[in-house]
């Protein structure tokens, strides 16, 4: 990697005002795929804040939400009583994510903040209508995403935490790259009193999207058959040398059944 | 005391410093003053370099020097030689063009050297890389077999017309047309053996080092065969007498095959040291690895073989490319030829073979052998062939290998492809396999999965493989450029502990344990009181190293001979000791007798009189006790046997769930049970690997798509299922030991059990063949294309 400055600031206002102040600076959440990407010297910010010493860790319940602190590591939602209880997908899905040693450093809040095409969590987020709550305001997950890395987050924007409301059923079904492991699709369905919302990750070259359809058809019927006859278009899908568009178009119906079955 | 000899599975005493964290790799070595080299490697698949502007790297901070190939050119440098000479039909040699340790000119392949920088830092060394103004023009590049051999097409190297290194053949092809003219039939298969990446866990590193004051240069590096390396650098290379080179290969974290090969950076290192006259040490990163160790396998083919009414085969016939990369690794050569076409008659009495190969270059990472090197392939084509004519025949597959076996009376048995098979019982090892397997049970599990959606399949292999490589005579006549002998001294010390210097070289395969069992079987030495010494050629005799299922059937057996010399000469002493005659002493459990009296010296007794010979023949015979052999094996030593693959496939993804894998197979005597299954899962591992999930890909461009494990697809734990490994044993007949090898067995059986139980499972799908890797996206196309799915034209899935 090249060199670079360390910070690692104590409060809130100080990591916002160094990474506000300075556009070469990144920020370092869990590092699982920073480190590798300055490790292969395809980044080269001149200072990297650590947001550890945030205190924004933690998972709290209240009213019908469930809170996650945004450095909040995957093992420890995975392994959480509460989400494991009430919103069982989503610590499903974190049990998936990398490796145990990935799970034990990478957190919820960098994963979102970075918004791989191929990242689970952004398919909890959707799925669940969650809310991201950053140092200067709310952003709906329906606004967050805005393609492949990209996301409504302002240069030095941090997020502190996530509030996903709790649903009646979830459920998180992954079809893995069999090299990376990462999602090839990903699907996250959850279904509360007032209808159904499903969220693909890893399929589409827009990141991660609601399968609008299904969601129609799941809110009416919330069983695998209600979205059996539902084909997606390959269009605007990736495509790679582990998958086909066309492959990914048949995954998502595939997966997506699978998913509605486990939440069933 | 607790057993320790031969046939006990003693743990593995190296074990406790490897999961310690005590291991002494290459890299975990340091020398005073040392420098670290990085190396800035074309991105070019093929190209011209116009110039190369060093001014600014050699300006940035750190750096000492920045080498390109106009310096070796200048140094006088010799090209990376190759170890084995193939000729072509006409009797002319291969074509052998020069292999630069620094490309000169031309870059051929992605990855290859184009410059070093050599800095006091890894980091220095790195930044300064990134100032190397090099520009490039583009040539045509050819990536993959079919393409390179078109009229046409790019010439990666000037003057090897068409791309072919060499165009070799085995057998008589008029007599094998006459087998096909009159047979009653002919069953023909085209097939890919997939390309592979080795991946050892420890990536090469090579660190040079140069004595002022001696003018000696030492080389640690990451080697299978330190000696060999020695050999190749020294005199081909760098022009340097083996008295001033010395080459330590310490702890090496895996190999597979692709830790043999003399590579660049090794003369890089070593030559940088004695110009810079300090030490320099260059440590590869995994992406380097990935497009700068040698590759394995990439083989395509056609065979036929003819049958007659009954199914048995009359003939076979084949021709392959096989792809070498832009150079020639060191032994590159034979893989596709001695150690693939003498291998197809496999376990059969085919009367008649013959194989044509065609070497090619192209412009890809350098191809050599890997994890069973040629026998793999072979056993891959003949095994999945056999499967293609039991499908095409009804009749049935475990029946048709029967039918066509060589017979267990039949030892030595000659094949028609210039091997002769010493021992072997390939029915039994069917028939335990089957057993295991619970064969007869499968269909009612295929009914019990067609319940739960899935399409269970059951494959089967049954193999033969050359190994304990090799009698040095016959691979000589056969191109080798090296004696393939192994060596072994005994040291007996004064007080009776021993130390044993191998010539193998220990990378996973638990030599330190092995050999030492051994010792404790013939001289009745405890096991703690052994120590196995191995890679550093200034400590042992000149030896060849370990690949080709070698280190016991060759380097035990010069540890055999060796303490034969120890025991012949202790007699002598006890004799004299005792006031008896030689021929009456008995050796038996560390204790030399008098036979049919109470008299008798230990092996103590006997080495302290060896090293303080105040009573002593001394007018007869030489003091103490250390002996050395050399063992030249009198043939290859065949292991063999059955695997069994069974697995799921999930018709929805198309997704293989490999749910049983059954072993049984015969590796001659067992010296350590425990250590023969570890190295039969892991070749099972690598097997599943390339039959199900490794792939290296090039773009037609020549572009590494595969390039790290975000795209290779290594097998994981969890891909892998609980592996039922089990052994039938015949003896070697030919070497003292009576062991034949079992490091590769499980990578040469294994992918066809794999592919065929695939097959297995899509047969209502009209499935006939499919190519490495079956993976989940491959079997899904075929399913979509298959007439069953009524989604396509009713043609068999290729």
């Amino acid at each position: 990697m090249y060199d670079f400055a360390y910070q690692k600031p104590g409060s809130l206002a100080d990591a916002v005002k160094v990474l506000s102040g300075d556009m070469e600076a990144k920020a370092l959440a869990g590092g699982q795929t920073l480190i590798p990407v300055l490790k292969q010297r395809l980044n080269k910010p001149a200072t990297v804040v650590d947001l550890s010493a945030l205190g924004l860790t933690g998972i709290t319940v209240s009213g019908g939400v469930i809170t996650i602190g945004a450095m909040t590591r995957h093992a420890d939602i995975a392994s959480n009583a509460d989400i494991k209880a009430k919103i069982p997908g989503l610590a499903h899905q974190a049990s998936l994510i990398g490796d145990e040693a990935v799970r034990h450093r990478g957190t919820m809040g960098g994963s979102l903040a970075n918004n791989d095409p191929a990242a689970c969590y952004p398919s909890a987020l959707l799925a669940l209508g969650g809310t991201i709550k950053t140092d200067r305001r709310t952003i709906a997950a329906d606004d967050f995403f805005q393609g492949m890395f990209t996301t409504a987050l302002e240069q030095g924007e941090i997020i502190t935490s996530i509030d996903l409301p709790i649903p009646e059923k979830s459920a998180y079904e992954k079809f893995r790259n069999p090299a990376s492991r990462y999602a090839i699709v990903g699907v996250f369905v959850a279904k509360f009193a007032n209808g159904v919302r499903l969220a693909i990750t890893g399929a589409s070259q827009d990141g991660v999207f609601r399968h609008t359809e299904m969601e129609k058809a799941l809110s009416a019927n919330f069983s695998p058959d209600a979205i059996a006859g539902i084909v997606t278009p390959a269009d605007g899908l990736n495509g790679d040398i582990h998958a086909s568009s066309e492959y990914r178009a048949h995954l998502i119906g595939v997966i997506s059944k699978r998913a509605v079955a486990k939440a069933a | 005391m607790v057993f320790q000899g031969i046939g006990a599975s003693v743990r593995r005493k190296e074990d406790v410093r490897f999961l310690s964290g005590k291991g002494n790799y290459t890299d975990d070595i340091n020398r005073p003053g040392q420098l670290y080299a990085y190396i800035q490697r074309s991105d070019r698949p093929h190209a011209t370099i116009d110039s190369i502007d060093i001014a600014a790297a050699s300006a940035a901070p750190g750096v000492v020097k920045v080498f390109v190939g106009a310096d070796i050119v200048e140094a006088g440098l010799g090209g990376i030689p190759c170890g084995w000479q193939i000729h072509n039909q006409d009797g002319s040699p291969m074509a052998e063009p020069m292999h630069p340790v620094i490309a000169v000119g031309k870059v051929r392949h992605v990855g290859d050297p184009v410059a070093v920088v050599i800095a006091e830092t890894r980091q220095d060394a790195k930044n300064a890389a990134e100032l190397l103004e090099i520009t490039y023009t583009d040539l045509p590049a050819v990536a993959n077999l079919t393409d390179a051999v078109k009229p046409g097409a790019g010439e990666v190297h000037d003057g090897v017309a068409g791309n072919i290194c060499y165009d070799w053949a085995i057998g008589d092809k008029s007599v094998i047309d006459g087998v096909f003219a009159s047979a009653h039939k002919v069953v023909k298969l085209d097939l890919i053996n997939n390309r592979l990446i080795p991946n050892a866990m420890e990536p090469r590193v090579a660190l040079g080092d140069f004595d002022t004051s001696s003018g000696d240069w030492t080389l640690y590096t990451t080697s299978q065969n330190p000696h060999v390396i020695r050999l190749l650098m020294g005199a081909f290379v760098l022009h340097i007498p083996e008295n001033k080179l010395r080459v330590v290969a310490p702890d090496v974290g895996g190999g597979f095959g692709s830790k043999i090969y003399h590579y660049a950076e090794e003369a890089i290192v070593t030559w940088a040291a004695g110009k810079l006259r300090r030490p320099v040490k260059w440590t590869a990163d995994r992406s380097e690895s990935f497009m700068s160790d040698a590759h394995g396998r990439d083989h395509v083919s056609t065979a036929e073989m003819a049958i007659d009414k009954e199914g048995h085969f009359l003939g076979l016939r084949i021709t392959t490319l096989a792809n070498m990369g832009a150079y020639l690794s060191t032994f590159a050569p034979a893989v596709p030829t001695y150690l693939y076409a003498t291998l197809l008659a496999g376990v059969y009495k085919t009367p008649v073979i013959y194989c044509n190969v065609k070497a090619v270059f192209t412009n890809t990472v350098p191809v050599d052998a890997y994890r069973g090197a040629g026998r793999p392939e072979a056993t891959y084509l003949l095994e999945r062939l056999v499967d293609v004519i039991a499908m095409e025949t009804g009749i049935d597959k475990v029946e048709l290998r029967r039918k066509n076996f060589i017979g267990v009376d039949a030892f030595p048995y000659q094949t028609p492809v210039a091997l002769q098979y010493d021992s072997g019982d390939y029915q039994t090892t069917l028939k335990v396999a089957l057993k295991n397997a619970d064969w007869d049970g499968f269909e009612a599990r295929r009914a019990e999965a067609k319940k739960r959606g899935k399409l269970r399949g059951i494959g089967i292999s049954t193999y033969v493989e050359a190994c304990g490589i090799a009698p040095s005579a016959v691979v000589g006549s056969l191109g080798a450029r090296a004696g393939l002998y192994e060596v072994a001294e005994i040291r007996v010390h004064p007080t009776g502990s021993v130390t044993v210097f191998t010539g193998t070289h220990s990378h996973g395969q638990g030599h330190e344990t092995t050999f030492a069992q051994l010792v404790v079987d013939q001289l009745g030495v405890p096991f703690d009181q052994i120590e196995i010494v191995h890679g550093d050629t200034a400590k042992i005799p000149f030896g060849m190293g370990t690949y080709g299922s070698r280190s016991l059937p060759v380097g035990g057996s010069a540890m055999v001979k060796a303490m034969d010399k120890v025991i012949a000469k202790g007699k002598k002493i006890a004799a004299h000791l005792m006031e008896a005659a030689v021929e009456d002493i008995e050796f038996k459990d560390n204790t030399f007798t008098v036979a049919g009296t109470d008299k008798s010296k230990t092996l103590t007794d006997i080495s302290l009189a060896a090293y303080v010979p105040h009573n002593y023949p001394i007018e007869e015979l030489e003091p103490g006790l250390d002996e050395t052999a050399f063992y030249d094996p009198k043939n290859f030593t065949f292991p063999g046997g059955c695997h069994i693959a069974e697995l799921e496939v999930d018709p929805e993804t198309g997704v293989v769930e490999m749910i049983n894998f059954t072993a049984v197979d015969d590796v001659g005597r067992v010296i350590n049970p425990m250590i023969v299954e570890g190295q039969v899962q892991g070749g099972v591992a690598q097997g599943i690997g390339q039959a199900l999930m490794e792939a290296c890909i090039y773009d037609s461009s020549g572009q590494l798509l595969s390039g790290s494990y975000m795209d290779y697809t290594m097998p994981r734990a969890n891909d892998i299922p609980n592996l039922s490994v089990a052994t039938e044993n015949t003896m070697c007949t030919h070497n003292p030991l009576g062991s034949k090898g079992c490091g590769e067995v499980g990578a040469i059986g294994s992918p066809p059990a794999v592919i065929n139980a695939v097959v297995d499972a899509l047969k209502d799908y009209g499935v006939r063949h499919l190519d490495m890797p079956a993976t989940g996206a491959k079997l899904w196309s075929i399913i979509q294309a298959a007439p069953s799915s009524g989604n396509a034209p009713a043609m068999a899935a290729e």
